[in-house]
């Protein structure tokens, strides 16, 4: 074995770098079925974070990978656009945005069926190791009820993972590293 | 299950391979002491950004195992030297920084993303919110990426970057670091970090570099000197290994 490298802050400059043009794009705005997924990022006293990155990674919306641990491989159907991967620095109003397609539910090896979910890492100066949350979509409410990872949260914490609908058709999903609504993060 | 998430499901092609149970490679978790704790009280800024509710443990399934394969697309040769991306030589102390992205099994991690941002040689970061009173260098961005070769290895050409204050604390310095950040191959894997060098007696008082608890893990963060990557007349060579989290129990590949 060999001892991992330990993680550092992202710091304020990673601006610099990370960010890509078409990094919120997860397929193209304008993609049929597209759904948009807006959102801020708070601290602990409420304010919002402008120098946050947002990360998430999901599957297809037939469920599945283009990745060799995926035995099941690629969809089929083919979403040629569809690169899985969104990253979305936060805006000097805390807000950060993605453009995706809704993902499929997932089987798990225990037979169990996840419902369809993003995993969403946030960097930000301040954190010295990447937090990951999930998020949940608000119209899939028997799948979430089933999810065999949404059933090991507090109750009263299930909501902080599920996006809310908007009047315009977005989907919101904020996410409060502390505070009173603190957004249950994983250990991965 | 919705019935139009029960119809996704049943649309998608039953193969004998699609029957047989799904069977996904699992994670090493990092040893306690190796990755910062999140609330860190030398470091002013983690005290309204960590979560104070504890982690739920999440299982390695389909989403964990699996992540972006991202890249060629997005390199040039020219993204890994960071000295010629503006016409002219940059000022200060020309480097190469070289290494291997291996797994905690020791396995290369071929073909993934490897992304750095750092000071010029003064100090000072491009960035529009950096105030530090210290020239910008006109032929200098700080900016690199590459993709690792099959045998998991980078190389960055670049200046040797400066120290710089940071308010943290009175008199407070930064030691000479670059950031880097990684994919791996899986989400599990992915990691933000940063590389420090040998010798440099800002690091004993900085908070971020000892916010590592684990005394062993936080060397494995500052680089070996290396005089056979230095090249003659030319540049220092510095060697740096990364290694990502790795799979336990039984691998399927």
């Amino acid at each position: 074995m060999t001892g991992l490298t330990p993680s550092q802050t992202v710091g304020p400059y990673f601006a610099m770098r990370l960010p890509w043009p078409d990094g919120p794009y997860v397929v193209p705005e304008g993609t049929p079925g597209a759904v948009v997924i807006v959102g801020r990022v708070y601290d602990g006293a409420g304010n919002t974070i402008p120098d946050a990155l947002i990360e998430t990674w999901q599957a297809d919306p037939d469920g599945r990978f283009a990745h060799p641990h995926d035995p099941r491989g690629a969809s089929p159907s083919g979403y040629r656009e569809f690169r899985g991967f969104g990253r979305c620095e936060t805006s000097p109003d805390g807000s950060y945005r993605i453009v995706t397609l809704k993902p499929g539910p997932l089987p798990t090896p225990e037979g169990d069926i996840e419902a369809p979910h993003l995993d969403v890492s946030v960097f930000a100066r301040g954190l010295l190791d990447r937090v990951v949350t999930r998020m949940y979509f608000p119209d899939e409410l028997a799948a979430n009820a089933a999810d065999p990872v949404l059933s090991t949260v507090e109750r009263a914490r299930r909501s902080t993972l599920v996006a809310v609908a908007e009047p315009e058709g977005h989907l919101r999903f904020d996410i409060r590293l502390q505070g009173r609504h603190e957004t249950v993060f994983f250990d991965i | 299950m919705t019935a139009d998430a029960a119809r996704r499901i049943a649309a998608v092609p039953t193969t004998t391979e699609e029957t047989e149970p799904l069977v996904l490679p699992s994670y090493e978790r990092p040893a306690a002491g190796v990755h910062p704790p999140l609330d860190f009280e030398g470091y002013r800024s983690t005290s309204l950004r960590h979560p104070k509710r504890p982690l739920v443990l999440l299982p390695h399934r389909l989403t964990e195992v699996t992540g972006p394969l991202l890249g060629n697309d997005l390199i040039t040769m020219q993204d890994a030297d960071l000295t010629t991306q503006r016409g002219g030589e940059p000022q200060g102390q020309r480097i190469i920084v070289a290494g291997r992205v291996l797994d905690s099994d020791g396995r290369p991690v071929p073909d993934t993303l490897v992304e750095i941002w750092q000071t010029n040689a003064a100090g000072r970061y491009r960035h529009a919110r950096e105030h530090h009173p210290a020239p910008l260098d006109p032929n200098f961005d700080g900016l690199g990426r590459c993709i690792t070769d099959a045998g998991g290895r980078y190389r960055f050409i670049t200046i040797q970057p400066g120290a710089y204050p940071w308010g943290n604390h009175h008199n407070a310095w930064r030691p000479a670091h670059i950031h880097f950040s990684l994919f791996g191959r899986a989400f599990t894997q992915r990691l933000v970090t940063q590389m420090y060098f040998p010798g440099d007696p800002l690091l004993p008082l900085d908070p971020i570099f000892n916010s590592v608890p684990d005394e062993k893990a936080r060397q494995r963060l500052i680089a070996a000197f290396d005089i056979e990557l230095t090249q003659p007349e030319w540049a220092l060579g510095y060697n740096w290994d990364i290694v990502l989290r790795g799979r336990d129990g039984t691998v399927f590949e």
